[in-house]
């Protein structure tokens, strides 16, 4: 049940982002979230969006390389030591963050939704699950 | 089963092709002497006349020509026959000056078309093959060449010319063409662009192609053969010698035959312009010696390669020169140290990335600045920046045990390198000295 996010590699230049949000934007593919890992010359660009087949396919057509990757995106009360919360789990667990960014959205105001990138997204779902803590499915952000 | 298109000649017995190289050499000094004062003079200021050349033998008293002398020249002052008995012109982009002009009599190109079916022949390709020449059309020797040879050897001939690459992929499938012609960068994108139209080697009927006018490697040849599914085979020339198929390689593909009836090679050392024993790597030097409207005498060619003269298993004769290891003139020194491109394609096939790539050179506060730009694949992207630097780093220090310098790397998107319709650009030197 875990989300698909889209890598993107683009190169660390003044219009290259817009560039491919152009292309987006073109193909109406509708963004729920974004974040960049970047270095000096290039950036990996991951992005959430409701349909992330669709948006991988406009993406190569239009000459981009992507890659398709799991993440856990966790919804978190939105008060003080609610992330702590989660991340106490994912120490338990031994289960290693490699990134974290947030969702946007109108749902984001009473509860919070984090995107995990972690070593082992199958035993994180199981983990928080049974915490009782509601880790979101491809549906449910499709209709965020 | 070897195929020939001259068998005779091309399998002759040294001593006949020494024979055959005397009398042409004689006679072209002859022609030479009395039709193109510019080497005349060349001559006679170093007190030579016809007599003194009896023979190959006497080669080596002959003054140099070189792209100096093209641009001293241009566009007559080489021209061996009346321009009323020219057919044909070609030409070449020179890197710096004056473009080559290149003359051809009706005999000059019968010559060069022979050459070029000798070559489509070595693929083991006869008249029963379609043959698609996807070099460019035009001034560019490449698709004259390939196509006039494909028609002596009575391939269907597919004159595709360069660009347009889903209508290249539609024709090599719906006709069936077995052979390609076309730069190796070229061929190199067609096998990408296979892979993204979901097409494997085995959807395709070709089985050989001839890949020449640019540098190319070992693993780049591995690559190519890999992608397409066929046998790549190297191929060698220059406008200012007709163009392709001075040389060509055979099914041993490990060195290109010189066509040595029409062509003597020799190696010389750059500096001091001394003839080099055969087996030594040095410049090479050519001399056309039955081409009329343009004959080059010991043309510089700035190439630099080895020639070996062994016993083949194709049973041609002629001699082998092994690919260039590079042009004098696209060696690059920086900071003091002699780079090929080729050695840069050597490190990224061996780092799993492909042959898409442009060195740029500049020079700033006195110091060299050597940055590589490298096409970023889908097989060597991931999600993991880590990862990804790591790779670059592991690239930097290919480079740096290859050349002995250290090169900034920079990921590239896809296909944003200048290239893949006709000659790539891998040399941007912007150093100002």
């Amino acid at each position: 049940m875990a989300v698909k996010q889209l890598s993107i590699f683009l190169e660390n230049k003044p219009g290259k982002m817009n560039e491919m949000t152009e292309v987006l934007a073109e193909n109406g593919i509708d963004m729920r979230a974004l974040s960049v890992g970047e270095t000096e010359g290039f950036g990996i660009v991951r992005v959430i969006a409701a349909d992330p087949y669709a948006a991988a396919t406009v993406l190569k057509d239009a000459g981009y390389i992507n890659k398709l990757t799991s993440v856990v995106i966790v919804e978190i009360p939105n008060v003080p030591g609610g992330l702590n919360k989660v991340l106490k789990i994912f120490t338990e667990e031994k289960i290693n963050i490699e990134y974290i960014y947030a969702l946007s959205g109108e749902r984001t105001t009473e509860k919070a939704c984090m995107i995990f990138r972690v070593s082992d997204h199958r035993a994180a779902e199981a983990a928080l699950t049974r915490a009782g803590i509601k880790v979101l499915t491809q549906e449910d952000v499709a209709e965020l | 089963m070897e195929h020939y298109y001259q068998q005779e000649i091309e399998c002759a017995p040294r001593e006949e092709i020494l024979k055959i190289q005397d009398r042409k050499l004689v006679e072209q000094v002859k022609h030479v002497w009395e039709n193109v004062p510019y080497y005349r003079k060349k001559m006679e200021e170093k007190g030579l006349t016809p007599d003194d050349i009896k023979g190959v033998e006497d080669l080596h008293k002959l003054p140099f020509l070189s792209k100096y002398d093209l641009r001293e020249a241009y566009p007559y002052g080489l021209l061996g026959v009346p321009l009323k008995d020219c057919v044909r012109i070609h030409s070449t982009s020179g890197t710096t000056g004056k473009r080559v002009v290149a003359f051809y009599t009706q005999g000059d190109v019968d010559l060069w078309e022979d050459c070029c079916a000798r070559a489509i022949m070595a693929t083991g390709c006869t008249e029963d093959d379609v043959c698609q020449v996807s070099y460019g059309y035009g001034l560019f020797t490449g698709g004259a060449g390939l196509h006039g040879g494909s028609h002596k050897v009575g391939c269907l001939t597919i004159p595709m010319s360069s660009g347009n690459t889903e209508r290249q992929i539609m024709f090599i499938q719906d006709l069936n063409a077995t052979l390609i012609c076309c730069t190796p960068s070229y061929a190199a994108y067609l096998g990408e662009s296979m892979k993204e139209m979901g097409l494997k080697p085995e959807d395709i009927p070709l089985k050989a192609g001839i890949f020449g006018a640019e540098a190319w490697s070992e693993e780049m040849r591995r690559d190519i053969e890999k992608t397409l599914g066929i046998k790549a085979f190297d191929i060698y020339g220059l406008t200012e010698l007709s163009g392709p198929g001075v040389a060509f390689e055979c099914s041993a593909q490990n060195g290109m035959h010189i066509n040595e009836d029409h062509f003597i090679a020799e190696i010389i050392d750059p500096e001091t312009e001394e003839v080099l024993p055969e087996g030594t790597q040095g410049e090479l030097v050519f001399t056309a010696i039955d081409k009329k409207a343009f004959p080059m005498m010991r043309y510089r060619t700035r190439d630099v390669c080895t020639l070996h003269r062994v016993k083949c298993s194709c049973g041609r004769t002629f001699v082998k020169m092994e690919k260039p290891k590079g042009r004098t003139d696209d060696m690059l020194i920086i900071r003091g140290v002699n780079v090929f491109p080729s050695q840069i394609e050597a490190v990224l096939l061996e780092n799993g990335y492909q042959a898409n790539y442009q060195i740029i050179v500049d020079r700033i506060n006195n110091n060299d600045t050597f940055d590589v730009h490298v096409e970023m694949t889908p097989e060597m992207f991931t999600d993991n920046v880590a990862e990804i630097s790591k790779r670059q780093n592991d690239l930097v220090a290919g480079l740096k045990s290859m050349l002995g310098i250290k090169a900034k790397v920079t990921l590239v998107a896809p296909k944003s390198i200048t290239r893949s319709e006709g000659k790539a650009v891998r040399v941007i030197d912007r150093r100002k000295i």
